[in-house]
């Protein structure tokens, strides 16, 4: 999902540099890099620490705490299927199972053929329409195992 | 020419609606019709989305739900105000799942063009920043401390008393922050305002900055939202070129800055200090209170965190005066509570009441049974953190206080319905699961007790000294319940307590006494 086209290393400085002086800067300036490279490479922590005067460990702390940041590449798209408890009521647990062994994956992997990452999310704020899939940025309502390998298709 | 409203909201789109609104344009080039296509955001009838509207003289009237196969057959019916096709539900007013409201956060929701602000001004709205700019800041707190307004994102704390311990703390520079980590399952009010009236948020936050004297705010997103993330940044934008955000906001004077932050995708920044920390560039750790974030807050500044739903309210206390706020509702709770109807529902949606209806009520008055027809078994309330509710409990009026009382929470007033499908053994391991996914790890009886009760759980569930574990699991939510720093570890043992309570049978597999599944 390297989308820019650009090298890894300007991608990173460039957004150290736009956030270097944003108080509270880290987080928005790590959502850009992942947005540029797909994830954060972990070779680019020192650069990161450097511009934003952190140590690494903080640059490390803050990435490995959220769910949204990879430190390794994913697949081209991110599935996330919704586990909380408004789409467990209406059938998200056969959901989940059927969506592993269909794309041979579980929770944080990727597809052999790099297609697909697989995680887990807790709510999409669908509840009322669920089970709950988002595919990069769509999300989709009452999915079930058919409507699910339909989406596949759909890609 | 005819006009067409088609909601660009997230579950429309997710049931389609941008493939209606793509086959409304194609069927009607076709056939050479002309029509205006507007894309609002939702009234919050989830059940009948993608709701596609007509407009008719000062009438909007409603089909649904429209399906992209449906489209062709629909125009070729014709989209008037008398149709008698099957997907037609007349004036959209009068729909009773609708009518039978009383929309004050809600009232734009789904009629106007969440961009516009002219049609949120000709909807009273900037109404309240008006009054605000002509008050003192004292004058405003008094109003929302007048109303009765309380938190609504969960803990239900009086929003006059923490403006007022803001404004009265002395520092040059102060925060309004708004949080929109709306991580609760079952709960989709403030993405649903946010997407379909976004400048009631930042009427909100303005008014807010005004009574604390702040200058500059956030709001804290989760990025499990990104319709909300793009509609909310054009609102920024449009706000701040109208002077209503930035320097000297109408001529006042005054300055208030409002930037978005995009969480990452953790639930525990949904708690206050744990989402100041996070706005902050930090792990989202839950920080010791005291020092309340009102006086030591963001970046160690007095601020204010109120939830989205509780910034909002404030435009229409400001706008239409504190008694008429205050005269909605029952007991303590003042003003009206956004309901999330969801899970296993056959009508969900957002449904806006005063404070008191009944929970039975609501889910079958409203949301007319499960979705899949069977009985229902189980009703959480209030989030993951929330107790499930047996049908002993369902006559228990929504009031904070109320739920309070049978052991329960409000919460930010998700209603998650279970049939009689489900395992409540494993919505009490799930709770514990979930603690332990999302636990920040600062403190032990939430990061080690949540996994503890999962593996006492499964022993449970597998008849492995049953009756040793259970006591082993009461004592263990014990201690979190009282030991935890914050809400997360100290209200999972809610719904775990809640279900073992309520559905004990559930908690006997492999005693031949119990529900075998």
């Amino acid at each position: 999902m390297h989308s820019s086209g650009e090298a890894p290393a300007v991608i990173v400085s460039s957004a150290v540099r736009k956030f270097a002086d944003t108080p509270g800067g880290l987080l928005p300036l790590l959502h850009e890099i992942q947005a540029g490279l797909g994830f954060i490479p972990s070779d680019s922590v020192v650069t990161i620490a450097s511009g934003m005067g952190l140590s690494r460990a903080e640059v490390h702390g803050v990435i490995s705490f959220y769910h949204d940041f990879r430190d390794k590449p994913g697949g081209q798209k991110t599935i996330h299927v919704c586990r909380a408890e408004a789409c467990q009521a209406v059938g998200s647990r056969q959901l989940e199972a059927h969506v592993k062994t269909r794309l041979g994956v579980d929770y944080g992997e990727t597809t052999v053929d790099g297609r697909f990452t697989l995680e887990p999310v807790y709510c999409l704020g669908n509840c009322a329409c669920g089970p709950s899939v988002r595919i990069a940025d769509d999300v989709f309502a009452r999915v079930d195992a058919d409507r699910f390998d339909e989406l596949l298709g759909d890609i | 020419m005819v006009k067409i409203y088609i909601p660009a909201d997230t579950t429309a789109c997710a049931l389609g609606a941008d493939k209606v609104a793509a086959e409304v344009a194609l069927q009607a080039q076709k056939r050479g019709l002309d029509v205006e296509l507007k894309r609002n955001g939702s009234r919050g009838a989830f059940w009948l989305e993608p709701l596609l509207e007509i407009e008719s003289g000062e009438d909007r009237f409603a089909f649904g739900p429209v399906y992209p196969g449906d489209v062709a057959g629909l125009l070729d019916a014709g989209l008037h105000e008398s149709s008698e096709h099957p997907l037609f539900l007349g004036r959209v007013t009068d729909i009773e799942w609708l009518s039978r409201q009383d929309r004050l956060t809600f009232s734009r929701a789904g009629v106007i063009d969440p961009l516009s602000l002219d049609e949120y001004r000709r909807e009273g709205g900037y109404e309240g920043l008006d009054k605000a700019l002509a008050m003192t800041a004292g004058e405003i707190v008094e109003a929302v401390t007048d109303s009765g307004l309380r938190g609504r994102g969960g803990a239900a704390f009086p929003t006059g008393i923490k403006w007022r311990t803001v404004l009265n703390t002395p520092s040059d520079q102060k925060y309004v922050t708004a949080n929109a980590d709306e991580g609760d399952s079952g709960t989709f009010a403030d993405r649903l305002l946010m997407e379909a009236d976004p400048f009631q948020l930042i009427e909100g936050m303005t008014i807010c900055a005004l009574a604390v004297d702040a200058t500059q705010g956030y709001i804290y997103l989760r990025s499990e939202y990104p319709k909300a993330l793009q509609v909310l940044n054009q609102a920024i934008a449009i706000a701040e070129a109208a002077n209503l955000l930035g320097s000297d906001i109408c001529g006042s004077g005054r300055d208030f800055h409002l930037q978005i932050r995009v969480g990452a995708g953790a639930y525990i920044c949904g708690e206050e200090t744990s989402m100041l920390e996070s706005l902050e560039g930090k792990r989202g750790l839950v920080r010791f209170k005291p020092p309340l974030p009102a006086i030591e807050g963001l970046f160690g500044e007095p601020t204010v965190v109120n939830n989205v739903l509780t910034l909002a309210a404030v435009s229409t206390v400001l706008a239409k005066g504190a008694a008429y706020y205050q005269d909605y509702g029952s007991g303590r709770s003042r003003g009206t509570l956004s309901v999330q109807l969801s899970g296993n529902i056959r009508r969900g949606g957002l449904v806006e009441i005063p404070f008191g209806a009944s929970l039975r009520e609501l889910v079958e008055d409203f949301g007319g049974g499960t979705a899949s027809g069977r009985p229902v078994r189980a009703i959480q309330v209030g989030g993951p953190l929330g107790a499930y509710l047996p049908e002993s409990q369902w006559d228990t009026p929504l009031d904070y206080e109320a739920f309070t009382d049978v052991g329960a929470m409000l919460g930010h007033g998700g209603v998650v319905v279970f049939d009689d499908n489900v395992d409540m053994l494993e919505q009490a391991r799930f709770a514990m699961e979930f603690c332990a996914v999302e636990s920040c790890g600062k403190c032990t009886p939430c990061r080690i007790g949540s996994v503890r009760g999962v593996e006492l759980i499964d022993k449970i569930g597998k008849n492995d000294g049953r009756s040793a574990n259970l006591e082993l699991l009461e004592a263990l939510c014990e201690t979190m319940d009282v030991g935890s720093l914050c809400a997360m570890g100290g209200l999972t043992p809610m719904p775990v307590r809640s279900a073992l309570k309520h559905f004990p049978g559930d908690f006997e597999r492999g005693t031949g006494n119990g529900i075998e599944r």
